[in-house]
């Protein structure tokens, strides 16, 4: 199989784009992917400062190799959620990659410990508070990443979430007919009230075999191990279930996601909308002052019962 | 050829010659899923793998990060 482009030996195929790449054309097609999706969603601005949330994975390394090859203002925050040797192993990644690459584009790595704050790392948190391990984790990702885009001054957050990511996600609220979730499946959410970070998406375009592929040919180390919190979820198995029929036709993932994101811009003005849904219902927490719809936000009710519980 | 396999971590033992779509084919693992590792190199799924060679089909799935775009409820909180 030859470079669609240049016509040496091909290094990956894509049969959704019909077409397969050598490493350098496959570069340049990922770089063009993310700088498309940047510009079409209005991400963000050449000076703007970006804060990515980085993980030890492909997808988010790969975000931050990317953002910072195509010139932009890159940092990155990596919350230590206490998970054991995968955590251990997944920081020591975020920091070889600070190290070896992000530093001499100038670039910062921000970091968080779960167990210093909470007492106690993830799964032991969960278990005190009552809640299953991946939305505890959620709560806490969410509100720290939020917390130092703000305190940091960052203009936008980035998410590694890639094509796979999101069609899972779009498979499961349409299979519940959650529909009061697809407002804000969008890659772009503005900063809708005092408090909030806007945050994006800037992967939204590219599949997950894509960025292993570019994780792989650029030799960004990652650690390839599912997090053992995942085993057995739900998005695994839509993410099976779509791989599947992208094998038997492939282009059934993007149309499904892009197709769904093109029928939502025709329907509504997003950001004015959900602007104006999240002024009505959201408030400062009462402790900190990120935006929350009851008196006190649940990741401040969760290191209150951490800390009445937790042996330190 | 010895081929190197994930979660949970394995080595098989496949004869050749194949191209790397057969070999996963054999293995029941989904193109859209995998990648194909020769040595260093990653190749396509046209790729011709022989005895001798070493492979590693590495999977590209990933899992557990928490969405963004979260609904109002996620704010709401826990009692």
């Amino acid at each position: 199989m030859n470079c669609t482009k240049c016509k040496t030996k091909a290094v990956i195929g894509l049969p959704r784009h019909n077409a397969a790449f050598c490493k350098g054309c496959f570069n340049g097609f990922v770089h063009d992917q993310v700088a498309r999706a940047i510009k079409s969603e209005k991400m963000c601005e050449k000076e703007d400062r970006i804060l990515v949330a980085v993980s030890g994975g492909k997808d988010s390394l790969a975000l931050w190799d990317i953002l910072l090859k195509l010139g932009y203002r890159a940092d990155a925050l990596y919350v230590n959620l206490g998970i054991g040797t995968y955590s251990e192993q997944s920081h020591a990644k975020v920091t070889k990659f600070a190290e070896a690459v992000a530093a001499s584009h100038g670039a910062t790595l921000h970091l968080h410990t779960v167990e210093q704050e909470a007492g106690a790392g993830i799964k032991e948190l969960a278990q005190l508070i009552h809640r299953p391990t991946c939305s505890t984790c959620g709560t806490i990702k969410r509100y720290q990443f939020n917390h130092v885009a703000i305190e940091q001054h960052y203009d936008v957050m980035a998410t590694g979430h890639n094509l796979d990511d999101e069609a899972a996600r779009l498979l499961g609220n349409v299979l519940h007919w959650q529909e009061e979730y697809l407002d804000k499946q969008g890659p772009s959410l503005p900063a809708s009230v005092e408090g909030f970070a806007k945050k994006v998406k800037p992967l939204y375009r590219l599949s997950e075999r894509e960025l292993a592929a570019y994780a792989l040919l650029n030799r960004i180390d990652y650690i390839v191990e599912e997090c053992p919190m995942a085993k057995g979820s739900k998005v695994l198995l839509y993410k099976e279930v779509l791989n599947r029929l992208e094998t038997e036709s492939p282009g059934t993932k993007q149309m499904f996601y892009w197709g769904f994101l093109e029928k939502q811009s025709k329907k509504q003005p997003t950001v004015t909308t959900m602007t104006e849904k999240d002024r009505a219902v959201l408030h400062p927490c009462t402790s900190c002052s990120q935006p929350t719809t009851s008196e006190v936000c649940s990741y401040c009710k969760m290191m209150l019962r951490a800390k009445t519980v937790a042996p330190r | 050829m010895q081929v190197q396999l994930s979660h949970p971590a394995r080595t098989v033992e496949v004869k050749g010659p194949k191209r790397a779509k057969e070999l996963l084919r054999e293995l029941n693992l989904v193109v859209e899923a995998h990648l194909v590792i020769k040595g260093a190199d990653l190749v396509t799924e046209d790729e011709m793998l022989y005895d001798g060679d070493q492979i590693e089909i590495r999977p590209v799935i990933s899992g557990g990060s928490p969405h963004f775009p979260f609904h109002l409820s996620r704010f709401t909180s826990q009692k």
